[in-house]
């Protein structure tokens, strides 16, 4: 008696998203099952891999990262750099340099660098704020402006400040509105919610439900990811069918397991690996709970995870 | 499937003789169908009845214990998909794979790097508690055994992949103490593996071709009467194996089929060989979605920090908040006249607040207090984070060991600053920053 082989068939798929122009685009989005259940229903269009590059340069990067873009000297090199990593699909430009607390660049300061990162790449862009509220709340409409015709995601868009950000993004300027709330399905679809009535398009918009490190209250991530793709599919849940991008980045190069340096944890072994592997394993864990793009730093978790993906669907 | 109360009603005398304790069959039988009672509380069962009940009310994944004494380990008894339905309970382990391809010098380093990592997070050991000993191609029982035997040397559980029934009854032979799973049933040789593994008394791992051919085996196996099984749904590429993994799990937890009723392997060596970036993804991935073993090349602390961090999260119940033993932890040096920080004992206030702390470099003392492991405005709100709390607390933890005498409280509890002062003579107490993410910034104006 051979195997009862049931799919689970939904009626209901997450929205697809498209980012960029011309002939360099990337979709978001757009699968009717579980992430990777392939056996269920074909993938439509697989997840995305961005590459995550700072206006503060390569402060901080560590040794691997550097040694990949020795040589780029301004943020046009270092954008051209990025955007020609192996199994990298769209470009992320985050602004951290705009964060009152810390470097404080003005607004005409970062909106330079953005001007040269998108004259130096035609690749899909991604832009993110400096984590300041209230910065980010006069920085990302400029940005929304100063970009338009390129279709980007401007992400960062908060509760606090989705009604500036939301409107320039996803009304004034026609680009795609990235919004982002706290690792709770509530908050994410509130947000949503409120978006949506601002008259931004719901099919223009993409969630950062908020992420953490592996082992750094991670089971909050995998299961608020778990309710949504569960509420969007099977409840066919319209408020919280946005494809869902996750900056992983950002938090796993923040965490001790990453930072420490050889010398400070010598039976740790080598940093770079260390950062690696915590980027790519909590990358993993992500597009397993339903992150339909993930943004990382190091190339060689670029192309892991890139592999990964073509390798499952 | 669960049987409801009418059903289970069916089965009993109807004699209402109140001797389990129930007034009436019928209040009993809804009792078992919560499960507020056992059946076997009715003395009036038939045999049948009893042995379709049991069976009946039997859980959908069975519970499969391998190794021995410190090293024992439990596999499957899941009841969920997703942890966020109730909990998941058995924790995926991790196994470094050994082969007899390898040569002596490359299994030497590996034997010498397997023990190497070994480390406490959050009041758990985090280790490879498992080694996979391949039999490769062509090798004998003799250099199969002289393997095993060095493997065992090492004192974890192990997993013998091999699927010769006559070199593997002699490499059973070497370790069957250990009670290590034997891993190499298929279609062609599972009623001399299952004679092998029933004779040592171990776990057998049983593969298939496809998902059909390992049904079939189970199944054909569960006749020999054999349901100490786990299964290896490795498939051929890393998209065969996804789907294994995940419909087997589904097919017993979703649609109640018993033969997939049983852990699985994942073998990420025979899908992602030598690239060990990739196999730590697929660890992540089956780590998310159903692996009970996982087997790669190697678990260095690359691979160990995320691996073991992103487990303890994932198997974490969750309704228990995750927590950190209460007292003081040095931090940069810490010594006893630096200054004193209080926080609660929710880990993840634990190492938001501590990986900030370390990241401002200044020497300090965190004062972890026993909050009943809730974040610091809901313990508050519930009486375990007060004034008392916290000065009791300081007294006698704090006061014997540290000098200092100046205490940063969570901005948060603001509010608890002159209850904490009035209680705490000596103590200079300062508001902290509301959120982890300032406190560099806070102790570099300080």
């Amino acid at each position: 008696m051979p195997f009862n082989q049931k799919p689970q068939k939904f009626n209901a798929k997450i929205n697809t998203v498209t980012i960029g122009s011309g002939d360099k685009t990337v979709t978001l989005g757009g699968d009717s099952s579980f992430p990777f259940y392939t056996f269920d229903s074909e993938s439509e269009n697989s997840p995305k891999v961005g590459v995550e590059i700072s206006d503060m340069g390569l402060e901080g990067a560590s040794e691997g990262i550097k040694a990949y873009y020795e040589g780029a000297v301004t943020m046009a090199d270092i954008a051209k750099k990025a955007a020609a990593m192996e199994g990298a699909d769209f470009l992320a430009l985050v602004l951290e340099g705009g964060d009152p607390n810390g470097a404080d660049k003005s607004v005409e300061e970062l909106i330079a660098v953005v001007k040269e990162v998108a004259d130096a790449v035609d690749c899909p862009l991604v832009v993110e704020g400096c984590k300041n509220v209230e910065k980010d709340a006069e920085l990302l409409p400029k940005v929304a402006e100063v970009l338009q015709g390129r279709n980007v995601l401007i992400m960062s868009e908060k509760e606090e400040n989705y009604k500036a950000i939301g409107a320039a993004a996803g009304l004034a300027y026609n680009q795609i509105v990235g919004a982002e709330s706290a690792v709770d399905i509530n908050l994410a679809k509130q947000l949503n919610v409120v978006t949506s009535q601002l008259g931004v398009n719901a099919q223009k918009i993409v969630m950062n439900i908020g992420s953490a490190a592996v082992g750094y209250g991670y089971e909050y991530v995998v299961s608020t990811m778990d309710r949504i793709k569960g509420a969007a599919l099977s409840q066919n849940d319209n408020m919280l069918q946005m494809p869902i991008i996750t900056p992983v980045a950002s938090e796993t190069w923040g965490v001790k397991e990453a930072m420490a340096s050889e010398a400070d944890m010598p039976e740790w072994g080598p940093q770079d690996e260390r950062g690696i592997d915590m980027e790519i394993v909590t990358a993993a864990a992500d597009l397993a709970a339903g992150s339909d793009a993930v943004i990382l730093r190091h190339p060689q978790s670029v192309a892991t995870i890139s592999k990964m993906i073509k390798a499952l669907v | 499937m669960a049987l409801n109360g009418i059903q289970i009603f069916k089965l009993t005398p109807k004699k209402n003789c109140k001797e389990c304790g129930c007034p009436t069959c019928m209040a009993f039988s809804m009792k078992v169908a919560q499960g507020a009672m056992d059946i076997s509380a009715c003395p009036h069962m038939s045999e049948e009845a009893l042995a379709s009940l049991s069976e009946a009310t039997a859980p959908p994944m069975k519970t499969i214990k391998i190794g021995a004494g410190a090293e024992e380990f439990t596999l499957g008894g899941e009841t969920v998909l997703f942890r966020h339905e109730k909990t998941f309970v058995s924790k995926t382990r991790y196994a470094v794979a050994l082969c007899t391809d390898m040569d002596d010098a490359a299994v030497d380093a590996k034997l010498a790097e397997i023990p190497a990592v070994d480390y406490e997070r959050i009041g758990e050991r985090m280790y490879a508690e498992l080694v996979y000993v391949n039999c490769g191609e062509g090798a004998d029982a003799a250099k199969y055994t002289e393997l095993v035997k060095k493997a065992a040397g090492l004192g974890r559980t192990l997993v013998l992949g091999c699927s010769d029934p006559e070199i593997a009854k002699a490499a059973i032979e070497v370790c069957k103490d250990s009670k290590p799973v034997l891993n190499g049933a298929d279609a062609s040789n599972y009623e001399a593996m299952s004679a092998v593994a029933t004779a040592a008394g171990v776990v057998l791992g049983v593969s298939g071709k496809d998902l059909n051919e390992l049904y079939d085996t189970v199944a054909a196996l569960e006749k020999l009467g054999n349901k100490n099984l786990v299964l290896d749904v490795t498939g051929g590429d890393i998209k065969a194996t996804f789907a294994n993994a995940v419909q087997v799990r589904r097919a017993a937890l979703k649609d109640q089929d018993r033969t997939f009723g049983y852990p699985s392997i994942v073998n990420t060596v025979k899908v992602a060989k030598g690239d060990k970036h990739l196999q730590a993804a697929l660890a992540s991935l089956f780590t998310m979605k159903y692996g009970s073993i996982i087997v790669m090349e190697q678990m260095t602390y690359a691979e160990a920090l995320p691996l073991y961090g992103l487990r303890q999260n994932v198997f974490t119940d969750p309704q228990k908040p995750m927590k950190v033993e209460p007292g003081i932890y040095p931090i940069n040096g810490g010594v006893e006249d630096s200054l004193v920080l209080v926080t609660v004992d929710f880990a993840l206030t634990y190492f938001v607040v501590s990986g900030e702390l370390e990241r401002s470099g200044v020497p300090l003392n965190l004062a972890i207090c026993d909050a009943g492991g809730l974040s610091v405005l809901t313990s508050w709100a519930a009486g375990k984070f007060s004034g008392s709390s916290i000065a009791k607390f300081i007294q006698e933890q704090v006061e014997p060991k540290v000098s200092c005498r100046k205490l940063v409280i969570p901005g948060k509890v603001a509010v608890l600053k002159g209850d904490i002062e009035s209680k705490l003579p000596g103590w200079e107490v300062i508001v902290g920053p509301r959120e982890a993410v300032q406190l560099v910034k806070f102790l570099k104006d300080m």
